[in-house]
């Protein structure tokens, strides 16, 4: 019991320094415009799409710190965004396939951009920088006031997007072929999915780090798909999972003194293992 | 007056061609039924029509008030993933979705032709129902419904039969009639079962080898029919 108080009167304190608050905010609004996403990408079979681009936005990191840039967020979110309109792109005629692709990039991105790090800007911390990129650093704990209402701002235009086109989202991903011959303007939908998916990656890139950002977006998905049989039900329930799990991550890992990406995936981790289990008694019942 | 015609048609993917100088035209309230060996074209024909892929020459032209996105069209099997959660309900509704142009959400006339839909389709009791613990026979309904949420003028059945059993395979040929003879619909159907295709077909398109288009007992008489007469002929002995 004692230590129960203790945990509580601790948060008490904690969520008096307001970049606990600004956190928990930003952690809040990612995971849910990220696992409203993630339903679409598993079921298009873009699991990896996450991994990629984060790697992706990696170099671009590199890129501008090479260049000295004061403000990379900008060039980061270019970069990213040309590359999700390649790999989402339309289209039965590609040459190399989707997954293929995500790989390439990906690991293309990655060496390049550690190369780049090595041989044009030796600081004197590397590996510490490289690793917090990498697995997210307590970067989520240091957001100044301007990256939360960045931040806020988009992940509030991403959920607008998001529920102004539930509808167009769902036909495009079930049946792409039957969209576009009935009229409705897939590529354009698949053009704005690939633009808002790499404004979530570059923005959850602080929460979880690069490597660890597919976990933000296929846990929700997949957990809820475990139990739910309809768009709709498995969209609303990732969304929670999502941002319970996050949430609950983020005070463990506060609490703790854990490294604020690892705790929010393991949490994910044991959410999903409890979904698991619910689907198998579900499923049981029914047969 | 012809609501589709193919105008010397020529198609095929990256330039190699399959088919060359098709000339065919279909009539509000026709039931043309496309014939042919596997390979032949047909599936790139009807996506051809779709303009889900360019013609390498000719064109396809549509007239008498029907446009290109007022075609309901049921894919030769879709491949939706095993894993893919979505009700009924969310799949025939999202036949409407080509209609609705950038307004986010289906207004109540769309979700009553939704129902409509399901009603005539006999799948109301399954609206809320996963579409992959389905029978194929289900599944199929469930993809005209929704086809005919996309249209209420032309319908493009890519082999609606594939697969299911004799009895399923009945019935669908019968819903299909109907949806040809009580709401006029024109309809464009590729089958394999030639002797379905002239029980039930106003027009026979063959493709392959030697390319036939006419009204059916022009076709019973013509060289292609007249293998089929032998085939049906042989097994009837
Ligand atoms: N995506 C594609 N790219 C290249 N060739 C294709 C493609 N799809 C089909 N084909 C070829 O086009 C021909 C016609 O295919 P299809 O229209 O599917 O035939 P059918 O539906 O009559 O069985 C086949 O020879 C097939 O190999
Ligand atoms: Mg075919």
């Amino acid at each position: 019991m004692n230590f129960f108080v203790k945990i509580i009167n601790d948060l008490q304190t904690y969520f008096e320094f307001p970049f606990v608050r600004y956190a928990l905010i930003v952690g809040i609004l990612i995971s849910l415009c990220s696992s409203l996403l993630g339903v679409t990408l598993v079921l298009k079979r873009f699991s990896f799409i996450g991994d990629g681009l984060s790697h992706v936005a990696f170099g671009a990191m590199a890129i501008a710190s090479v260049l000295k840039l004061t403000n990379n967020m900008p060039l980061i979110l270019i970069i990213t965004v040309l590359c999700a309109i390649l790999l989402l792109r339309s289209g039965s005629r590609r040459k190399i396939k989707g997954d293929a692709a995500v790989a390439m990039i990906s690991v293309g991105a990655l060496a390049m951009g550690y190369l780049m790090l090595n041989v044009l800007n030796p600081s004197s911390n590397l590996t510490g920088d490289v690793c917090s990129t990498l697995f997210g650093s307590t970067s989520i704990l240091t957001l100044t006031k301007t990256n939360v209402y960045i931040c806020i701002v988009l992940s509030v235009l991403m959920l607008l997007f998001f529920v102004f086109f539930y509808n167009k989202i769902f036909a495009v991903t079930f049946d792409e072929n039957f969209a576009l011959a009935t009229g409705t303007k897939a590529n354009l939908y698949n053009l704005l999915i690939a633009v808002v998916v790499a404004v979530i990656i570059v923005l959850a890139m602080n929460l979880v780090g690069s490597l660890l950002i597919s976990a933000l977006v296929i846990f929700p998905a997949l957990s809820a798909m475990r139990v739910f049989k309809s768009f709709k039900s498995v969209t609303i329930c990732s969304a929670i999972f999502s941002v319970v799990c996050t949430t609950l991550g983020l005070l463990i890992s506060i609490v703790a003194g854990t490294p604020v990406g690892s705790t929010i995936v393991a949490v994910d981790i044991v959410g999903f293992l409890g979904f698991y289990v619910a689907g198998l008694i579900k499923g049981g019942k029914k047969a | 007056m012809a609501q589709l015609s193919c105008v010397d048609l020529c198609l095929g993917y990256d330039n190699k061609v399959i088919l060359e100088n098709l000339n065919f035209s279909v009539s509000s309230g026709d039931y043309l039924c496309i014939v042919g060996e596997n390979g032949s074209g047909k599936s790139t024909l009807m996506k051809t029509i779709l303009g889900l892929q360019s013609p390498i020459s000719g064109k396809v032209v549509f007239s008498d008030g029907m446009h290109k996105d007022q075609i309901g069209y049921l894919p030769q099997q879709t491949v939706v993933q095993k894993d893919f959660p979505a009700s009924v309900r969310e799949i025939v509704l999202s036949g409407c979705c080509g209609g609705s142009g950038f307004r986010p959400f289906y207004n109540a006339s769309q979700k009553e032709l939704c129902e409509k839909a399901m009603e005539k389709m006999g799948i109301t009791n399954l609206s809320k129902r996963c579409y992959r613990e389905l029978s194929g026979g289900q599944q199929q309904r469930v993809l005209l419904a929704r086809a005919l949420c996309a249209t209420e003028k032309m319908l493009l059945l890519d082999e609606p039969v594939s697969g299911l059993d004799p009895k399923v395979t009945a019935d669908m040929y019968e819903l299909i009639e109907r949806l040809n003879r009580e709401d006029k619909i024109t309809v464009i159907m590729i089958s394999h079962d030639i002797s379905a295709a002239v029980k039930y077909a106003t027009h026979i398109l063959h493709i392959g080898k030697n390319v036939f288009f006419g009204k059916k007992h022009e076709y019973l008489k013509s060289r292609e029919g007249k293998i089929f007469d032998i085939a049906e002929g042989g097994a009837k002995q």
